[in-house]
């Protein structure tokens, strides 16, 4: 392996905030999985009211409770423009839960309210009548290849995809974006909106590693990643995929 | 369906059946299945039975250290001579509660462990004459849902309860604080010792802008989580000075710890034999209600000492050559307390670390991602890692992404191989082992089935 070159650099948004989903177990995924194969990812926090980076290669948007994501969603539609003009240039964007929701065109609260969205997916959520709770398995095709993609969603978001993106995967167990259509996440060129937690990519290497290397093309260094031993986390994907199937 | 309520003595009788039947088929101690049947057959029959304890109904809840705090308090009331109804060994829903009323004798005061969830439902049931709130943390969301949304209802039952109850809570939780100041009738505790306090807010801090404007609080000193000596900076609300606060806390390793304590009777001095800082707070709570239940002073320090933990709540038994210690973790908090409490004691650490993903441990995993298990790597004296469970490969992930080489650590989804692992590591050592609650009842069929432990419902 050469030395690191110049870094990764990932903007995570809200830490303080947007975190309850064991939010920082996706970041340890990304900066682990370049650590072993020589590269560096360097983390930079953004939180209320600090300025978006726009030279960022990857964005990570995490799940907050209700009251957060409020205050969240006012601070980012004041200041998201950085992030637009990265996404459209070609970062990569990854929104989990709530920041899947933020990601799209809104959010209609149960109370009445709407919550602002930064329209970089195609999507629509409003509050639902219940929550939608449960393991899920997701047949997912990024870049050609299918595999399926495991984690664990609990919103009350209903959220409906419009022409601009495609989902993110076909569901085989769950609720995924509105337990009627089939259908889990979102994804937009590089932009990929999804309920799933559990944390998302430890038990899905394969998802972290696609995310890496669009990162790593629009950083100007497209990297064919070494393969890594992979056997626990293809033990934990086993696991869970089959705990999915079972009562307990 | 909706049944018409039965008769008191029926609905009574049918319900005793049931436990006397679940014993004898070897169903667990019968502890819940009695307050099941009574409170479907006469849902009044938990208020009607309350009604009937002359001496009051403690209820006693928040997300960690509910049992280990009313072990505390029933060994305060036993010393003082009280006939005491309790859910020690039983399920701190109304269920647990029925069926512990049901066998309450001749009982003048009862004293609950309640769920969180369950507090609003108990507190309107039995009209307790004190109720003691501990603390909210993040706690297995796919059943609890957001913190946020606890407090909420936290908030409504303190509004309900009636004027007379009196209301002892930690000042330290700022949420916690915020809801119980509503309540005319109040007797707060916290930790005044800036020793044991700790630099910083950890990842896994919940409660941490403040409750009535939103700006992020400041600490001027932590201990757990977001408990601590908090104040906002915008609006100046801030922790009240606590009624009792432990003004020295000497944490003595595994062994135990001393306290002393001011209250407005007096200084007060503890001396336990439960380890960690959880429990500094679990003990100065415990003697917050007895001193507001008129208990006299210099009685609970003595009825306190003698008091070992509860099961699998820092419990030690041997087994064979080695000695197994048992600390249950179910939520980041807790798990945290358990990690930090373990590294007081000097020398290597043997541990096992057993995850399961059941009902009751809730379904999601994803919460050991805000546990820091770093700081037992980066405390360098982990010597053996054994991860069990159901979910034994998520725990396998969650060290190997905090560093840890993989083929520094066993995997044994089942908990009777990876109890014989870890004690394979140990030697003649100190094995110490972290379940989830499933995993920890799961802990407990194999010590019993190989002759070393009594079943839990036989636990006082």
């Amino acid at each position: 392996m050469s030395a690191a070159i110049s870094p990764v650099r990932l903007c995570h948004l809200y830490p303080d905030h947007l975190n309850i989903y064991a939010d920082r177990g996706n970041i340890a995924v990304l900066q682990r999985r370049l650590g072993w194969r020589g590269l560096v990812l360097e983390v930079v926090e953004v939180g209320l009211g600090d300025p978006i980076p726009a030279d960022c290669h990857l964005y990570y948007l995490g799940g907050g409770q209700d009251r957060d994501q409020k205050l969240v969603a006012e601070d980012l539609a004041r200041k998201a423009g950085p992030l637009r003009q990265a996404a459209a240039d070609g970062a990569v964007v990854l929104g989990v839960c709530g920041g899947y929701q933020l990601l799209g065109h809104g959010y209609a609260t149960a109370d009445g309210q709407q919550m602002p969205g930064i329209g970089l997916l195609d999507v629509e959520t409003a509050a639902g009548p219940s929550r939608l709770i449960g393991d899920v398995v997701l047949e997912v095709t990024l870049g050609g290849h299918t595999h399926t993609v495991v984690g664990y969603e609990n919103h009350a978001g209903r959220t409906h995809l419009g022409g601009g993106c495609t989902p993110l995967g076909r569901l085989r167990r769950g609720h995924g974006n509105n337990g009627a259509d089939g259908c889990e996440g979102a994804v937009a060129a590089r932009t990929v909106g999804t309920y799933l937690h559990g944390p998302l990519l430890p038990k899905n290497p394969w998802l972290a590693d696609t995310l890496l290397g669009w990162a790593l093309d629009h950083a100007g260094c497209p990297t064919e990643l070494a393969p890594l031993d992979d056997d626990l986390e293809q033990a934990a994907h086993a696991a869970a995929q089959t705990r999915a199937g079972q009562k307990r | 369906m909706r049944v018409p309520s039965l008769p008191r003595g029926v609905a009574a009788a049918a319900a005793r059946g049931a436990g006397r039947l679940s014993q004898r088929l070897g169903r667990g101690g019968g502890t819940t299945l009695p307050g099941l049947v009574l409170t479907r057959l006469r849902p009044e029959a938990t208020a009607e039975m309350a009604g009937g304890i002359t001496g009051g109904v403690i209820l006693v809840s928040g997300t960690n250290g509910k049992t280990t705090t009313a072990r505390l308090i029933r060994a305060a009331l036993d010393a003082s001579g009280a006939k005491v109804v309790a859910n020690t060994a039983g399920s701190n829903l109304e269920r647990g509660v029925a069926a512990a009323l049901l066998d309450a004798g001749g009982a003048e005061m009862a004293l609950f462990e309640v769920d969180e969830a369950a507090l609003p439902g108990l507190i309107d049931q039995t009209r307790p004459r004190a109720v003691a709130l501990m603390n909210l943390f993040r706690d297995q969301l796919d059943r609890y849902g957001e913190l946020e949304h606890l407090v909420e209802r936290w908030r409504e039952a303190v509004d309900g309860l009636d004027a007379a109850t009196v209301l002892i809570y930690n000042a330290d939780d700022p949420a916690v604080a915020e809801v119980a100041g509503q309540h005319p009738n109040t007797v707060s505790y916290g930790i005044d010792d800036a020793r044991v306090g700790r630099d910083r807010l950890p990842h896994a801090a919940d409660t941490t802008d403040c409750r009535r404007c939103g700006a992020p609080l400041a600490y001027d000193m932590v201990t757990i989580a977001h408990l601590g000596r908090w104040s906002c900076p915008e609006c100046g609300l801030a922790r009240p000075q606590p009624d009792v606060g432990a003004t020295r806390v000497e944490l003595h390793g595994m062994g135990g710890q001393r306290l002393a304590l001011a209250a407005p009777s007096g200084p007060i001095e503890l001396s336990l034999r439960l380890p960690g800082l959880h429990n500094a707070y679990n003990a100065i709570a415990a003697t917050t209600v007895a001193l507001a239940l008129g208990l006299a002073a210099e009685s609970i320090g003595p009825a306190l000492a003698r008091r070992p933990a509860a099961f699998g709540r820092s419990e030690r038994t041997p087994v064979g050559n080695a000695r197994l210690t048992t600390l249950l973790a179910k939520n980041p908090a807790g798990a945290n307390e358990n990690i930090r409490t373990m590294l007081l004691e000097g020398g290597p650490l043997h541990l096992v670390v057993l995850l399961n993903d059941r009902t009751a441990d809730g379904q999601d995993v994803s919460w050991i991602w805000d546990v820091d298990y770093e700081l037992l790597l980066q405390s360098d004296r982990l010597e053996s890692l054994t991860v069990g469970g159901d979910r034994a490969y998520d725990m396998a992930l969650r060290f190997r992404y905090a560093g840890l080489d993989p083929g520094r650590m066993s995997v044994a989804p089942s908990v009777s191989a990876a109890l014989d692992a870890g004690l394979a590591a140990c030697g003649t050592g100190d094995l110490y082992v972290m379940p989830t609650y499933t995993a920890l009842l799961e802990l407990q069929g194999v010590l019993a089935d190989r002759g070393l432990a009594p079943a839990f419902w036989e636990d006082q």
